[in-house]
């Protein structure tokens, strides 16, 4: 049994809340125990930093400083969103490299009787501790419906691979880790170029013009590359490119429809868990069609290798073996 | 300091010494350790930007700017505001500078200084903050409706049609959660605010 | 050690401001006057530079009027300035051993910032030296004859141009090359900047005069294994990989390989671009001639079956039964001269080597555009056919970065120039250049630069962010978008290209570390090997009869790799010529009495220095091996070891010395 500390943040109760039923609808087969941190508060998104430092970090601080007290068996600090999880990543990497830094916010922290000391909790991302601790090998075990057929653009967003201070991503700008996940459930993954690219963040809310242009990019990306859906492992970026993808389309005169949820909702699915369950009906942009793919068809037939091809033009680079923070190496095929 | 140094700009007028050290000002706010001062004017950050096109200047610009004092400049530019956070800069940038968080330093000077431009960021995150203050959770109803209401009552009718969905398919709360120790973190906010970072 | 104590003289130097502004230097020079005259001082002098001739005049007059029979210098390094302070007291006539040097310059006025702490431990140091320099002996210096042979490791050009000044001197080298030819980069390349000059119409005639002087042995497909012994005397095993052809009686015609049915990919010579045979010679040019049948890819050797080159070959050279060979020379100077790797592109991730077909490296540019590479020198995309309209060449990648190297790898802002003017001249495409500085400060290279701006190469200045294939617009479709921010505009944009060209950096040989611990020599932090003197002495190392030459110590352009490799024969050639070698007399000795013939210290003299007598039961030390080091010293049970300069009186007379003023 997998344990953690467990932050949720604020929007698994809300905007995100297929990613919270799903997740729970998938914790059990992937042996995952989750302990919520008692009494957290919100990270302060992207908000609070823009209006004062040293409040903004104590803020999270509260959080890690909760952590710490409560290690319980696990000093891993789980997050499933971007944006928690690089508040707190960035909170605890800071308050270590400018201890100035760390002083003022643990002055804060005593008005309320807590104190944190850098480096007492391990921050992680849910993507990182499913690969990396529970493994592929596991997910793969617990596939009954594999997803064949549906073409998947893995989308990270930004705040996850990047800035990464602990290195536990194989890369900055095109990780590999979710495309794994998603083959393992056995989906056809496209090499989704914009898989990092950022979705708007709360432009939607103070520039959208701004925010619909990237959106727009990304969902047309996904369009170009022929995918099915798309897959998110950020509330934000499930926001953004679900419920403002009306708008968007409205904006631009377009007709994008391109579905996108949760990675949770796709393991589930796979899984053999109800859509329903899994959380599926509560995207705007819907994902019936997506689905359809895989229930209506029946897994398809092995496909008879291609005979080897005489070698056309000039080769290509072998790909740089990327490896997980796990120390496993990701073998491309 | 530097022999007093005059920089005379277009409108702005002489420059005054204590802009010249703009530079180091801005440092010592950011969290971290900024590498401000190492910045080769590579322009990576302003080439890796999505949101470059709505920038007045590119981040690459603003250092060149803090760097030469240029004080009101910098802090009526509109580009900390469009900076969406995605640290695409930041792993790119060589000399490793700190880009994403000068941005934050920048809105807060700006917010401090009152000169920013356009008023829907920064009342956007002090809405934000208000709710946090007062529920020690954010609150997407009660932050979408107020900041609508005043900053956007045109956008609302096209954004009906979503807002009631996120409703119905109960992605959005009527009710804010609040968390339990108010009182605590009400304390240790009051009291960061009363701290600044300085080395 | 008699009573009376020996006169010495204490000489502060100021070395300018650079002591003198942290050290009180007048204070440090009254202060051995007078506290340590008991000690045996009879004089104390400060003078502005020391090193200067009048500053070793007044050493030397010291010496002969007051009879000095010890000399204390406060001053800089030994490193620097030892040997001239010892043959200053030498020309009065007192053993050189019998001069220290303190340092008191990088050890105290460079490392501290508090002037009165730095007098006094300037005075510390000062009073350590006078206290041990009474225990000094006369000594006198090792000769040993040199050995007029010499190995050069790495057949570029380089290892090349030093190969032959030496050759040519009338001394015999042995030219050791990995590969199976030498050439090394050069033999790459189409057209050499700034000139242009064809590389292959320069660098044919020096390989084929390195294949052919009856003063080389050239050993190619071949590794250094070991190296033992000291300047003028190495003793180095070389280890001949089998090459499953015999040389005696192959005549290079090719058929060989143009029987054999099996193409690998040629990571080496066309840097991944091309195919070659499993028995081969990586180019037409090769030396020498003959093949290299490369074992883990042949058929035979995999499945038993095939053998075809032996069958064709005419004069039954193939040898499937040949086995590595191992050859033991003795050489008394060492060049090393193994070049560099280039940075791997793929770590860039955001310029999309390796997933983008069309974005190339500038080595794989390279060959394409050289005739005799695997397009016939036709520059086209990854699909071996389509020319491209527009082309964009990176600067920088992976240099000046400190995600990747820190340092400008100096000579890719000229090849990426050459790459303009050649995509130009090929195909007529429009070219576009994305650079951060342009460096290009040789001779003739700014004059190049200006030529390719007249061509009409566009210059974007600015570190070019991400390669792309994800379109904003139907305008972008089946480009490869190049996203930068034009610094000079102070706008981003965004340029469609159809082809990618990467100027990555060098970088030092993925193996340089552990070859140059063979050599016992070190690297920078960055990898590169570190010459004596990055300025004076850029071709030698601080091991004695160790030389480096080329880009092994660092990034450079063909010209000042040829330099440096003449550089560097010249240095060997001053040391065979002068016939032998003076060595330091700072060894060990043991006291046979003593020994109790325990063997502790046998194996661990790194300089094998040590051996046994069985029949008298004691150890004994090779002085003309020993260095000095004083492991053995440390290790000695019975005391039996004790190393010349370094006795225990001497040690615990400057321990007391350093801590008199506690
Ligand atoms: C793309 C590109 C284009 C260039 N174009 C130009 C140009 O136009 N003009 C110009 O002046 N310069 C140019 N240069 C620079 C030029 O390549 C170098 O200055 C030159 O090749 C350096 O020669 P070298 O002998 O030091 O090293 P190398 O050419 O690297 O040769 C080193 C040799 O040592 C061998 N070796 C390495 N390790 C060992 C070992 N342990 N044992 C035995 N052998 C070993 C290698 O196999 C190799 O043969 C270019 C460089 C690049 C990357
Ligand atoms: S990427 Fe870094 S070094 Fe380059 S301009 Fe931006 S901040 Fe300066
Ligand atoms: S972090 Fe901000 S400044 Fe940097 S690339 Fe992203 S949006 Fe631009
Ligand atoms: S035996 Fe090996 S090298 Fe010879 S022809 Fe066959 S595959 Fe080629
Ligand atoms: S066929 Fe024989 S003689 Fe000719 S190159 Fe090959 S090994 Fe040498
Ligand atoms: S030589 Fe030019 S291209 Fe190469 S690292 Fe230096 S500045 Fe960059
Ligand atoms: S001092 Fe001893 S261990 Fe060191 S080199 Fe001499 S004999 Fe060998």
């Amino acid at each position: 049994m997998n344990k953690y500390l467990f932050y949720p943040g604020c929007s698994m109760e809300g905007s995100a809340r297929a990613y919270y039923e799903s997740l729970k609808a998938i914790q059990p087969a992937l042996t995952m125990e989750l302990e919520e941190i008692e009494d957290w508060n919100c990270c302060g998104a992207t908000e609070y930093l823009s209006i004062n430092l040293i409040p903004a970090y104590s803020l999270i601080a509260r959080n890690l400083a909760l952590a710490a007290q409560q290690k319980n068996g696990t000093d891993t600090v789980m997050a499933p969103c971007s944006a928690c999880y690089l508040n707190l990543e960035k909170a605890d990497y800071y308050m270590a490299e400018r201890p100035a830094l760390g002083e003022k916010v643990n002055e804060a922290l005593a008005a309320g009787g807590l104190h944190y000391e850098p480096g007492s909790v391990q921050i992680r991302h849910l993507v990182d501790v499913i690969i990396n601790d529970i493994g592929l090998e596991t997910v793969k075990s617990k596939v009954v419906r594999p997803l064949t057929g549906l073409r998947v653009a893995p989308y990270l967003g930004c705040m996850v691979p990047r800035p990464d201070f602990a290195k536990r991503w194989s890369d900055h700008e095109h990780p590999s880790e979710l495309d794994d996940l998603m083959k393992a459930l056995g989906a056809e993954v496209i090499d989704f170029p914009m898989k990092t690219s950022c979705c708007g963040g709360h432009m939607t809310q103070i520039g959208p013009e701004t925010a619909y242009e990237l959106i727009r990019r990304l969902v047309a990306a996904a369009e170009e590359q022929g995918a099915d859906i798309m897959v998110t492992m950020c509330p934000m970026c499930q926001m953004n490119l679900d419920a403002y993808q009306g708008e968007t389309n409205r904006h631009f005169g377009t007709n994008y429809h391109m579905p996108i949820v949760f990675f949770t909702q796709l393991m589930a699915v796979a899984f053999g868990i109800d859509p329903k369950q899994a959380g599926f009906g509560l995207e705007l942009v819907s994902a019936k069609d997506a689905l359809a793919r895989i229930g209506l068809k029946a897994p398809e037939e092995q496909k008879p290798t291609p005979a080897r091809k005489k070698p056309e033009g000039l080769p290509m680079p072998k790909p740089l073996p990327k490896k997980y923070a796990s120390g496993q190496t990701v073998v491309e095929e | 300091m530097a022999p007093a140094e005059t920089v005379l700009t277009q409108g702005a007028g002489l420059k005054k010494p204590e802009d010249l050290t703009l530079l180091h000002e801005v440092a010592e706010a950011t969290a971290g350790v900024s590498h401000l001062e190492m910045c080769i004017q590579c322009g990576t950050c302003g080439g890796s930007c999505p949101s470059a096109a709505d920038m007045d200047h590119t981040p690459r610009a603003l250092f060149a700017m803090l760097r030469a004092g240029m004080r009101e400049e910098v802090l009526r530019s509109n580009t900390p505001w469009i900076c969406v956070s995605c640290y695409h800069c930041v792993v790119r940038c060589p000399q490793e500078v700190h880009i994403a968080d000068v941005m934050y330093t920048l809105k807060s000077m700006a917010i401090k200084a009152k000169k920013y431009t356009d008023s829907k960021p920064p009342d956007f995150s002090q809405t934000f903050v208000g709710m946090v203050e007062t529920f020690g959770r954010s609150f997407e109803l009660g932050l979408a409706t107020r900041f609508y209401l005043t900053h956007q009552p045109l956008r609302l009718p096209g954004m009906a049609g979503m807002g009631l969905g996120m409703l119905t398919k109960k992605r959005m709360n009527l009710t804010p959660n609040r968390i339990k120790n108010m009182d605590q973190l009400t304390a240790i906010l009051e009291k960061a605010k009363t701290l600044e970072l300085t080395s | 050690m008699s009573e009376q104590k020996p006169k010495i003289g204490v000489y502060v130097c100021h070395c300018g401001s650079n002591i003198a502004g942290m050290v009180d230097v007048e204070n440090v020079r009254d202060w051995a006057q007078e506290t340590l005259g008991k000690d045996g001082v009879v004089v104390s002098r400060d003078y502005k530079f020391m090193c200067s001739s009048l500053g070793q005049e007044l050493i030397e007059k010291d010496i002969k009027e007051l009879g000095l029979e010890r000399v204390v210098v406060a001053a800089c390094s030994p490193h620097l300035h030892e040997k001239t302070f010892r043959t200053a007291s030498e020309r009065a006539g007192l053993n050189p051993y019998l001069t220290e040097l303190v340092s008191i310059r990088e050890q105290v006025s460079w490392v501290h910032t508090d002037k009165d702490v730095a007098t006094e431990k300037s005075k510390a140091l000062v009073s350590g030296a006078v206290h041990r320099v009474a225990y000094n002996t006369e000594l006198q210096p090792l000769k040993v004859p040199i050995n007029p042979n010499t190995l050069v490791v790495g057949g570029g050009i380089a290892g090349i141009q030093a190969a032959l000044e030496i050759a040519n001197a009338g001394f015999h080298v042995y030219l050791v090359e990995r590969e199976p030819s030498i050439g090394g980069h050069m033999a790459q390349f189409d057209k050499t900047f700034p000139t242009l000059d064809c590389s292959a119409c320069i660098l044919t005639p020096r390989m084929v005069e390195a294949g052919t002087h009856p003063n080389i042995t050239l050993l190619t497909w071949s590794e250094v294994m070991s190296v033992s012994g000291y300047v003028g005397n190495f003793n180095v095993t070389i280890k001949k990989k089998a090459r499953y052809v015999n040389e005696e009686l192959c005549t290079g015609c090719g058929i060989c390989v143009e029987k054999c049915p099996q193409k690998v990919i040629d990571d080496v010579y066309e840097a991944g671009l091309g195919y070659r045979k499993v028995i081969y010679t990586p180019f037409a040019q090769a030396v020498p001639k003959y093949p290299v049948l490369d074992r883990p890819n042949c058929t035979f050797f995999k499945n038993g079956k095939c053998k075809a080159c032996e069958k064709f070959c005419p004069t039954n050279a193939i040898d499937f039964t040949q086995e590595d060979q191992y050859l033991n020379v003795e050489v008394g100077n060492i060049i090393l001269a193994t070049g560099y790797d280039l940075f791997d592109a793929r770590r860039v991730t955001n310029y999309g080597y390796g997933r983008l077909p069309n974005v190339f490296t500038s080595l794989e540019f390279e060959r394409m555009s050289n005739a005799a590479g695997p397009t016939g020198g036709e520059i086209t995309l990854r699909d071996g056919k389509t020319k491209p309209e527009t082309v964009g060449i990176i600067h920088c990648v992976g240099s000046r970065d400190k995600n990747f190297n820190n340092y400008c790898s100096s000579i890719c802002c000229m090849q990426s120039l050459k790459f303009a003017h050649l995509v130009k001249e090929r195909t007529g495409a429009t070219v576009y250049e994305f650079y951060i500085d342009m460096r290009t400060p040789m001779k003739a290279y700014d004059e190049f630069y200006q030529r390719v701006l007249e061509e009409g190469t566009l210059f974007v200045r600015g570190k070019v962010a991400e390669v792309t294939n994800a379109t904003h617009g139907p305008h972008e479709k089946g480009k490869l978008i190049i996203q930068v921010e034009d610094t000079l505009v102070g706008k981003q944009r965004r340029i469609p290209v159809d082809m990618v060209i990467l100027s990555v950096g060098m970088e030092p040989r993925h193996d340089a570390k552990q070859v140059g611990q063979m050599f016992g020599i070190s690297c920078s932090s960055d990898g590169w090997y570190i010459e004596r003197h990055p300025k004076l002495d850029p071709v030698t190392t601080m091991t004695e009869g160790i030389l480096i030459a080329g880009c092994a110590s660092g990034p450079k352009d063909i010209p000042a790799s040829v330099a440096q490799g003449a550089a560097a024969a010249a240095r060997v050639l001053d040391k065979i010529l002068q016939k032998e070698v003076e060595l330091e007399p700072i060894r060990a000795t043991v006291d046979e009495a003593k020994c109790s013939g325990c063997r502790i210290c046998n194996n661990l003299c790194p300089f094998n220095a040590i051996s046994f007598l069985d029949d008298l039961a004691v150890t004994r030390i090779n002085p003309a091996l020993c260095q000095g080091c004083g492991t053995c010293v440390a290790a000695c049970p019975a005391g039996a070891i004790s190393g010349t300069g370094f006795s225990n009186e001497q040690i615990f007379a400057q321990i007391e010395g350093l801590l008199m003023g506690v």
